[in-house]
């Protein structure tokens, strides 16, 4: 009986140990996949919003990745559509940007006074603003987060400003039409889309840029203006040790004459705005990057920007860029000279660069992870996604975010230079942004009725918050932040040393 | 002294042995003390301004075969150049601060610039900043490793940079503060609340960049709001300001005469890439040029008898195309001019090697050629003006300071 009464005892205590073991087992297994979903929403995405990491990990990590890499698969909710499609300067072509919003002149044909110059320059803030919003719409609440990735990321390597001459006007319709269709798309055409854009035309100064003595060259049309000729060449392709001359910056120069805007109202004039005239262009015969380039219009300028789009130099060039941001400052060299590999064989498809980055071993090594400072764009935009901000009031809450971004160095459509906003730490961190960054983390905290967190309370909203970041705070951090009244719990959080990183 | 400016001074001295300190430490008080008043502000012209129609050599005809319709006509004539010297003359807009040329306190150094080829803008812009033209391995700014060498007490006010982003001329190790410009420069923020400064406190322990960043920044903020509020009482008793950038020169000669531990400071005024419609006597560059001057005035006269102490070294990232272009503009060029204002400058020069203007004189047949490396301009007022020795050169300047040029008679000794 005894005998009998030990061995059950004895299963039973087998029993419990196996029930134990299995329970930390799993427990194990969940923080691990908590850990890799909360990565890849990190990097793929602008961080988790509430409900993310557990629908990550239930979905798998990798069918996360294949659906992110293929945006058309990932439907938007219709109450986005709604309210993207309620912003109508984005609806509108370039020439009906201009014609509706652009420089004027009275029935009479006179320039307008400066006064009615001023009111015609307030009511064509509206595209700015209305940028904005639909920036922030998407990067806060599209489920099409790596898309949204990239297109800040291919913004600030063909970045334009905002604030130079007609490029209010086309700024919004430039990310709309130029960057996001392309951003998981092949590189030559991303290249292509911008080349022809009003916006980077106009920020370049290409569309001045004259054959002197050419049949048209009169006016402001001149001279030969290398500004894009160069440009394109040390950010958006080669790079800038990319191993061309100052030669080869003239001679581009030359083949780009003539690529420009269309004359407005004129006969030439299109929806998109860019036209090419041929009585502005020099089409003698040029040797550039050391191939000949028949002379013969528009096809030199089509080829001239294969070479460059097509070129290994790019390849390692755009490799480098991506490796940084989604790996670390200081990309490990072997994993660029992988994508630079991928990126020739597939002439340039962004998914595939991207898929490779994605299932490499640095992407996922523990020496590389959560070791990305957060830009004050990735910061923000992450605070308002794990905050399960909800943009009801789009208007008034994207003024406040957007003021944010701009006190924090990082103005949306700002940036006058066109090398863009970086992303290592080496730009962003210093003691003056910490101050900044941790103020805008208490505000957003608060549950601030301005910026409209919801009406939960505060309690609430810790607990929520602490759900949407599993693990990400230690033992003794949470200890201290549960000492601290309820009402800053959830700004310590957003403002921990751990959520400035990605 | 703490043991670290204990080291510091060692190490300034010129050796790392402690053993020295009592002789060579007695040498460096004596400098300290002289050199512990002495300031530095530089004013950064973001956009390559057009150092030919700034100090225009107006003697020479090839200057005005090149630029027929932005020329600044000649001195004596309707809207000509203010005259400095007989063959250079000043952009009228800039009359201003003519009065500082006057009283020997405005200098320049013209032909000056980067060795550096590059003609982009955010490239030549990081090279000046890093102050390591055509090396992009050096990631700190040369003001921020300044900051390293100076010898005497360290607070995290010591150098100040007015903006919105720290630029990348003080960014690097040592703590520096920054202040917005404008309407949002008082505002308090959450973090100037002690209850929420302090539970952050117990989430930044350690010595990770972050936490380093996050106290740093809460010492700098709390000394500068003190002294802000204060200014901000003050300035309301004043007269308005001038609009733009004297408002920004005024706020900064406030603040330094409200706080002695500020030495170094930098702010930067865009506005100069000037492609299109450059303008002449009149137009987009003398309207920039007017403002910086009136601001440049404001601060010699905002800074009071500081002014004596120091030295406004204002400088742009390259020059611009000696020939006009298509669009009556001027494109990225190379040689520029470099400012200098202040009580310890010899004023009233124009420093430098004149190469000329002719074809042949010419870098690439289209700019300005580079005589003197704007290092031997920095270099001399960081060791004449704020008597760093060589040593605390080599750590501001890690590449060098490019070819040696006499510049000795520029600063008063």
């Amino acid at each position: 009986m005894a005998a009998v009464i030990t061995a059950s005892k004895h299963r039973l205590w087998l029993s419990v140990l196996v029930a134990v073991v299995l329970c930390i087992l799993s427990a194990a297994a969940s923080a691990s996949t908590d850990a890799q979903a909360l990565h890849v929403l990190n990097r793929l995405a602008f961080g988790p919003a509430p409900g993310d990491v557990q629908r990550v990990a239930s979905v798998g990590v990798e069918q996360y990745i294949q659906q992110q890499l293929h945006p058309d698969s990932i439907s938007l909710p219709a109450e986005l559509r709604q309210q993207l499609e309620a912003l109508d300067t984005l609806q509108l072509s370039p020439t009906q940007l201009f014609d509706a919003y652009g420089p004027k002149r009275d029935a009479d044909g006179a320039k307008l006074t400066p006064a009615d110059r001023k009111a015609l320059r307030q009511h064509a803030k509206v595209i700015l603003q209305q940028a904005i919003e639909a920036r922030l719409l998407r990067a806060i609440q599209s489920p099409r987060q790596l898309q949204e990735v990239m297109t800040a990321f291919w913004f600030n390597h063909f970045n334009v400003f905002a604030g130079k001459g007609l490029d209010y006007l086309w700024i919004g319709s430039y990310e709309a039409t130029a960057i996001r269709p392309y951003a998981l798309g092949h590189f030559h055409d991303l290249l292509m889309a911008t080349a022809e854009s009003p916006a980077m035309l106009f920020y370049l100064d290409n569309w001045l840029n004259t054959q002197p003595g050419a049949p048209r060259a009169k006016g402001r049309f001149q001279g030969i203006n290398e500004n894009y000729a160069r440009e394109v060449m040390e950010l958006h392709t080669l790079g800038v040790n990319g191993g061309y001359t100052q030669n080869d910056v003239t001679t581009l120069a030359h083949i780009l004459t003539g690529w420009g805007l269309c004359p407005p109202r004129g006969i030439f004039s299109r929806p998109g705005g860019f036209c090419f005239d041929p009585q502005r262009h020099d089409s003698d015969s040029q040797v550039f990057l050391g191939s000949t380039i028949a002379g013969g219009g528009q096809q030199e300028i089509q080829q001239a920007l294969d070479l460059l789009a097509y070129s290994p130099i790019t390849a390692r060039h755009l490799s480098y860029e991506l490796t940084q941001y989604f790996v670390a400052d200081d990309p490990p060299p072997a994993l660029v000279d992988r994508l630079t590999h991928t990126w020739m064989q597939s002439d340039g498809d962004i998914t595939a660069v991207l898929e490779e980055l994605f299932e490499s071993p640095e992407f996922w090594s523990a020496k590389y992870r959560g070791n990305k400072f957060k830009t004050p764009y990735e910061y923000v935009i992450s605070m308002a996604r794990a905050s399960g901000l909800h943009m009801t009031k789009v208007q008034a809450q994207s003024k406040i975010l957007a003021g944010m971004l701009a006190r924090l160095g990082m103005p949306l459509y700002a940036c006058a230079t066109p090398d863009g906003y970086k992303n290592i730490q080496e730009v962003w961190l210093n003691p003056d942004a910490m101050m900044m960054r941790l103020s805008f983390a208490a505000f957003m905290g608060s549950g601030n009725t301005r910026l409209d967190t919801g009406d939960m309370d505060a309690h609430t909203r810790v607990t929520q918050l602490l759900d949407t970041l599993p693990g990400l705070l230690t033992a003794t951090q949470l200890a201290s932040i549960n000492s601290q009244p309820q009402a800053l719990r959830a700004g310590l959080i957003l403002g921990s040393p751990q959520f400035q990183y990605r | 002294m703490n043991r670290r400016e204990f080291l510091r001074y060692a190490l300034w001295a010129g050796s790392g042995a402690l053993l020295s300190i009592g002789t060579r430490g007695w040498a460096a008080r004596i400098t300290e003390s002289l050199a512990a008043n002495r300031r530095l502000i530089v004013v950064f012209m973001r956009g390559a301004v057009d150092g030919l129609n700034v100090v225009v050599p107006y003697a020479d005809e090839h200057y005005y075969q090149a630029r027929p319709s932005i020329a600044i006509p000649k001195s004596g004539q309707e809207g000509g150049v203010r005259d400095l010297d007989g063959y250079f003359g000043l952009h009228p807009a800039l009359a201003p601060i003519l009065p500082l040329w006057q009283n020997h306190t405005l200098a320049f150094v013209h032909a000056s610039g980067s060795p550096d080829p590059n003609r982009s803008h955010f490239e030549a812009q990081a090279y000046m900043e890093t102050g390591a033209p055509g090396d992009s391995t050096v990631s700190s700014g040369w003001m921020n490793r300044l900051l390293g060498a100076l010898p005497g007490a360290h607070t995290p006010t010591e150098a100040l940079s007015l903006g919105n982003a720290l630029p990348l001329i003080l960014t690097g190790a040592n703590p520096v503060s920054n202040l917005p410009l404008g309407r949002n420069a008082g505002h308090a923020m959450p973090m100037d609340r002690s209850r929420v400064a302090q539970a952050y406190a117990a989430l930044y322990q350690g010595d990770t960049p972050v936490a380093q960043a996050f106290h740093q920044g809460l010492q700098a903020r709390g000394e500068l709001m003190g002294d802000l509020q204060q200014e901000m009482v003050n300035s309301a008793n004043g007269a308005p300001n001038a609009i733009g950038f004297a408002n920004d020169t005024q706020r900064l000669a406030n603040l330094m005469q409200r706080d002695a531990s500020i030495r170094l400071a930098f702010l930067s005024v865009g506005g100069w890439d000037t492609h299109v419609g450059e303008g002449a006597v009149e137009g987009q560059l003398a309207n920039h040029l007017q403002a910086l001057a009136q601001g440049l005035a404001t601060l010699s006269q905002g800074l009071g008898n500081l002014y004596q102490d120091s030295v406004i070294l204002v400088m742009s990232e390259f020059g611009r195309t000696m020939r006009e272009n298509g669009n009556a503009g001027t494109d990225h060029g190379h040689g520029n001019v470099m400012w200098l204002l202040g009580g310890q400058v010899n004023g009233g020069k124009v420093y430098g090697e004149w190469p000329g203007l002719a074809d042949s004189q010419l870098y690439e047949n289209r700019d300005l050629a580079v005589t003197t490396d704007f290092r031997q301009v920095i270099s001399s007022v960081l060791s004449r003006h704020l008597r760093l020795p060589d040593t605390g050169l080599a750590k501001v300047f890690p590449d060098g300071l490019g070819a040696t040029v006499n510049l000795s008679a520029m600063l008063k000794a």
